[in-house]
């Protein structure tokens, strides 16, 4: 699925990275947790997160995240897009809530960038 | 005569950064500078991106918890090492603190989205070897080594 049909698909307004939309992607992550993201996302997934603050733009920046969705109609700070237009990270919002953002974008045959975490994450 | 020993020990780069205590605006710069500089480096995605990874925790604690701090890192052709010193209140119990979901973040940590005690876990799960000191009043020192598989 290209960009430009996950923002048709979630009526979603870009705010950056609105020349890179023919870009194709295919796994996403969604949390609100930056740790999690850091912890589980794989480069090149588009993050959808309820989060709007420029560490969201940093992490992706870090993970080689390839665009974040920004849901339940949030929108960002200036200094989120300003950092996102620098580093070339797509950034989307719509309002669907993440959970119907995300049934969308399965149903179209995204899938989750990684299935299911190993169950000893973190133990010693 | 350079012996094999030097050109394995041979320092690619090595840099310091400093990093503000309670400066959540830059908070993570440093580290997509790292980010930046290793993958000119020529280095491997993954060990760019567990490397940025180690550095983007270490970064978001000193701003969280310290009053300051410095990251360094030097990489050679076999390792990436990432060491943060830092000036602050210290960790009383180390255990406690590597447990997840143990924290003891405040409101405008857990804003950014971080605070929920996965922070050094993760430092520690994407290190290859992890080190963590600490002295109370006086503050924490990570050692994070990221190996480096040339195939040799």
């Amino acid at each position: 699925m290209t960009l430009k049909e996950v923002a048709e698909l979630l009526d979603a307004d870009v705010l950056a990275g609105q020349d890179q939309l023919e870009m194709e992607v295919k796994t996403g992550f969604g949390a609100d947790l930056m740790s999690d993201v850091l912890a589980f996302a794989k480069p090149g997934s588009m993050l959808l997160t309820g989060l709007t603050n420029p560490q969201v733009v940093r992490t992706a920046d870090i993970l080689d995240i390839a665009a974040i969705i920004m849901v339940r109609g949030k929108r960002p700070v200036p200094e989120a897009i300003q950092l996102a237009t620098e580093l070339k990270i797509p950034v989307l919002s719509t309002r669907f809530i993440l959970f119907e953002a995300i049934g969308r974008l399965y149903a179209k045959g995204m899938r989750g960038c990684i299935e299911r975490v190993d169950n000893n994450f973190g133990r010693p | 005569m350079i012996t094999i020993l030097d050109v394995h020990e041979k320092q690619i780069f090595e840099s310091s950064y400093t990093v503000q205590g309670g400066n959540f605006d830059e908070a993570g710069k440093v580290a997509s500078q790292i980010k930046v500089i290793l993958k000119k480096l020529g280095l491997q995605a993954d060990v760019v991106r567990k490397a940025a990874l180690v550095a983007y925790e270490s970064e978001i604690n000193i701003v969280s918890y310290a009053r300051k701090g410095t990251i360094n890192i030097s990489v050679t052709p076999q390792r990436v090492k990432i060491e943060t010193v830092d000036e602050g209140q210290g960790i009383p119990d180390i255990d406690l603190a590597m447990q997840v979901g143990y924290s003891t973040a405040d409101a405008k940590i857990r804003e950014m989205g971080f605070g929920a005690g996965m922070g050094l876990c993760n430092i520690k799960k994407f290190s290859d070897q992890f080190q963590i000191t600490s002295e109370i009043g006086k503050g924490t020192h990570l050692k994070m080594i990221i190996h480096i598989d040339n195939g040799a």
